[in-house]
């Protein structure tokens, strides 16, 4: 059973990336040089609905608590965050729309998942040197959400009900996808929302 | 064909729902390394061994938490590692069904082009480049794109939304530096 949801999610998934956009080197291009930003729309009304479903589905019983996973906070997020944003910006890819752009025929997305496959080889190798510097230690709590979420096995940030957050938090990014112009970067302005 | 940011944007966020719904929130680039375990193993059998207690291996990162890495590589028809061979699927299909991408996209993007001109070597040389940075990034991070931006912030965790200030505080800037045109 789980292998045929791992068949049909993924799919889905992979086609939904596909027809957004996030396969094509040239819209992650252009939403990173902040001259067309409707993949960013795309990106921030994506979290904003499944934050409002997710967190709405568990206040009314419909969503189980227990597949949230939460990832730990510790220094390292933030380093390997700030590499993975450069070699993004590079080739263009992530490594989920990496290889689904394969699938959809690019050559070039090819050599991205080669290098991708070095890459996270070479972190294999110099693991325990990561772990001994203690950048890999927990801040903040580790596994933690902003709120607390009811039933939840980790714990919150800040002492506020976690899934009426996640709802709030939901729609400021919804808010935020309908106000935020299609070009910042100066330059030509095409459609901007009036509502 | 792109979708529009509306419509596009709420089927995105119902996958992420639905993963999180049915399964588990989803993730890619544990896969790199579970492939890259697949890989080792078949290379040097020694790499992944098989124990009382489960699985264990000769390198420490495919051996941490109990193993399960070592595990998901001994036994790839799992959920994780199958999901990210439906997704290429997916895309296939996708990419299919709205004509395909031409000769010239396929080897090097029109903003490529647009910047260096054709050459397509160069432009392999830069993906590979870019893949080797952003996976060893993604390992030291713990989760990509999908698994800390999206499934985290998604959830409300710390982690995705420190992840996210470090990826647009470095794409941002090179994007600009690299990317004058197109």
């Amino acid at each position: 059973m789980q292998i045929v949801l791992a068949i049909l999610i993924g799919a889905a998934f992979g086609f939904v990336l596909d027809r957004v956009g996030a396969t094509n080197p040239n819209v992650i291009g252009g939403m990173l040089t902040l001259r067309r930003l409707q993949l960013m729309k795309t990106i921030l009304l994506a979290i904003g609905t499944g934050s409002i479903l997710m967190f709405g589905g568990q206040m009314l019983g419909l969503v189980d608590v227990m597949h949230m996973d939460v990832k730990a906070a510790y220094i390292g997020v933030f380093i390997g965050g700030l590499l993975l944003g450069a070699g993004w910006a590079a080739s263009g890819y992530c490594p989920g729309t990496g290889v689904c752009a394969a699938g959809a025929g690019r050559k070039d997305a090819l050599f991205y998942i080669a290098g991708g496959l070095l890459g996270a080889a070479a972190y294999m190798a110099t693991y325990p040197v990561w772990k001994a510097s203690g950048l890999l230690n927990d801040i903040a709590g580790g596994k933690v959400t902003l709120g607390s979420v009811p039933g939840s096995e980790f714990d919150g940030l800040f002492a506020v009900s976690g899934d009426v957050l996640g709802i709030a938090l939901g729609l400021v990014f919804v808010l935020v996808a309908f106000v935020l112009p299609e070009n910042i970067s100066g330059g030509r302005m095409q459609e901007v929302p009036a509502e | 064909m792109t979708l529009n940011w509306k419509l596009g944007g709420f089927l995105l966020g119902a996958v992420f729902f639905a993963a999180v719904l049915l399964v588990k929130p989803i993730g890619v680039s544990t896969q790199f390394v579970i492939l890259d375990g697949i890989l080792a193993d078949a290379v040097a059998p020694d790499f992944i061994t098989q124990t009382d207690e489960g699985y264990s291996s000769t390198n420490a990162y495919m051996a941490k938490s109990g193993g399960k890495y070592a595990k998901n590589a001994a036994n790839p028809l799992n959920y994780s590692f199958v999901f990210v061979l439906a997704m290429v699927g997916g895309a296939f299909l996708s990419s299919l069904l709205r004509g395909g991408i031409s000769k010239e996209e396929r080897s090097a993007p029109a903003i490529w082009r647009a910047n260096y001109g054709d050459t397509p070597w160069k432009r392999y040389a830069v993906a590979f480049l870019g893949g080797f940075v952003v996976l060893y990034g993604a390992r030291l991070a713990g989760g990509c794109t999908s698994g800390h931006m999206m499934s985290g912030m998604m959830q409300t965790s710390l982690s995705g939304y420190i992840f996210a200030a470090g990826a647009f505080l470095t794409a941002v800037p090179t994007a600009m530096l690299m990317y004058r045109e197109g």
